[in-house]
């Protein structure tokens, strides 16, 4: 594949949930080994956005590629979208991985379990083989030595690094943060991000959405702003931080950067 | 009020024998109700509508009828079908479609109360809607459900006396038989009741062992 093909490609995406319009047009390109971080208030859309990328929520309207292949849809012969078949799909979320805010462990798998089941599940592998990965990935996120805990057992912060490394052991090309902080402990945030800095470091493709601007403009390649289902503005992190264009993102950050004076919203 | 000991030594390996046919014929209707059971709830909660409607359709039939006229009923009208089920063919199919529509209700919520979240992480790292199904949402939901399927397993054992109507041998037709023969129902029916009781308190013991089995990530 080639180096200029864009990690995810979304083009004129729409999404309603019945009468309620909750994406109204987006179009986004997140080159390969970029972060990109997407801030917004609450109802913004950016969650939906994000769940659209891995075919979670269903475009109304619109297209997103993925490496330059259609998710969920095929293009058919007249142009027209049609349902593309679910074990492709099952092939191409497995390149795709997602951290959810409230991490969605399975209770009945201890951590190391949770890690590699989707291993043994979907990839097939032997047991051996996934613990191996498995551990190696535990390490990584640095809870080598909780992995015969069940989640149970373990911290908000300590659950969400085990569905980090959950995630990267399928080793996906591209993945998806789904405001991973937001339900965590003030002081449980920071192993978490952490961990996603580590990640960015290494080259990994990130889509952000956070409420955590320290993060953003430390980590970020670039920045969407997102209000009322479209993008608003975007660009370095510098610009849409600290010298927005528009005045929905200056009032936005004014609210978010003056929660922030109590310590909730700003960290590095 | 005395029991005649002479004629319990004499009936009771009968009895045991019944109990026997009384405990497969309930495990495997349990067994069938629980395939059929799952298959309701998952049709119930399908986004898409006949099937929605069908499975519906099947559990309010059930329910609202007598399980004693449908076990008569599938008896009496298989030969105008042309079909001549044994007795104990038939009894079986009756009674597994009797617990598959209690146990899909049972199910139903114990899906319905899997976080969404957890199917939708697994779904996520590409595993398929029954990988999904067999792997996460089944064995979060058993730590649920076990005590409500144990209950339902311990019915199953008495239910089943109903099939002793079309002449299958389990524990309460052996027990009219010796009335009829002997003219001793006290003693057939203490020993058939015992005897019930002795086969519910097994499923009862197995259903905790069960329950301790799937809840083990729950306890400290």
């Amino acid at each position: 594949m080639t180096a200029d093909v864009p990690a995810v490609k979304v083009v004129g995406l729409h999404k309603s949930f019945g009468s309620l319009e909750v994406l109204r047009g987006i179009d986004l390109e997140v080159r390969r080994g970029e972060v990109l971080c997407v801030i917004g208030p609450s109802g913004s859309g950016k969650s939906t956005l994000l769940r659209c990328i891995n075919f979670l929520e269903e475009p109304t309207r619109g297209m997103v590629y993925v490496n330059g292949e259609p998710i969920g849809f095929r293009e058919g012969p007249d142009g027209s979208r049609v349902r593309d078949s679910a074990a492709r799909l099952n092939a191409m979320r497995q390149r795709i991985g997602i951290v959810f805010q409230a991490y969605n462990l399975w209770p009945h798998r201890t951590a190391l379990g949770n890690v590699i089941e989707a291993l043994l599940v979907v990839r097939k592998l032997p047991r051996e083989r996934a613990i191996e990965i498995g551990r190696r990935q535990l390490a990584r996120v640095g809870l080598a030595e909780k992995a015969d805990q069940y989640p149970s057992r373990l911290s908000g912060g300590q659950q969400q690094r085990v569905a980090i490394a959950r995630a990267l052991a399928m080793e996906p090309e591209i993945m998806l943060f789904d405001e991973v902080t937001s339900a965590l402990d003030p002081e449980l945030v920071g192993e978490v991000l952490k961990v996603m800095r580590q990640l960015a470091a290494d080259g990994m493709t990130m889509v952000v959405v956070t409420h955590e601007m320290g993060f953003a403009r430390e980590v970020a390649d670039r920045v969407v702003f997102m209000d009322g289902g479209v993008i608003v503005e975007e660009g370095p992190p510098d610009e849409v931080l600290g010298n927005p264009r528009h005045d929905r993102t200056r009032r936005f950050l004014a609210r978010v950067l003056a929660k922030g004076d109590d310590g909730s919203s700003v960290r590095g | 009020m005395t029991l005649d000991r002479e004629l319990l030594a004499e009936i009771w390996p009968l009895f045991v024998r019944a109990s026997v046919t009384t405990a497969w014929i309930s495990a495997l209707s349990m067994a069938i109700g629980l395939v059929l059971g799952l298959l309701t709830a998952l049709a119930r909660l399908s986004p898409w509508r006949p099937l929605r409607l069908v499975a519906r359709g099947y559990v309010e039939l059930i329910r609202g009828t007598p399980l004693l006229v449908q076990v008569y009923f599938l008896y009496a009208a298989a030969p105008y079908y042309h079909l001549t089920l044994p007795p104990i063919v038939s009894g079986v199919t009756s009674l597994s479609l009797y617990v598959g529509a209690y146990a899909s209700e049972i199910l139903r919520a114990g899906i319905t109360a899997v976080h969404k979240g957890q199917i939708e992480a697994a779904r996520s790292l590409g595993m398929s809607y029954w990988q999904t199904l067999r792997r996460v949402t089944i064995p979060i939901m058993a730590a649920l459900v076990t005590p409500a399927l144990t209950n339902e397993f311990t019915g199953v054992l008495k239910w089943s006396s109903i099939l002793s109507l079309i002449t299958v041998p389990e524990l309460t037709y052996r027990a009219y038989q010796v009335i009829a023969e002997s003219y001793a129902p006290i003693e057939a029916l203490v020993l058939s009741g015992l005897m019930y009781w002795a086969l519910t308190d097994i499923v009862a013991w197995g259903g905790r062992v069960v329950e301790r089995r799937v809840t083990r990530h729950l306890s400290p």
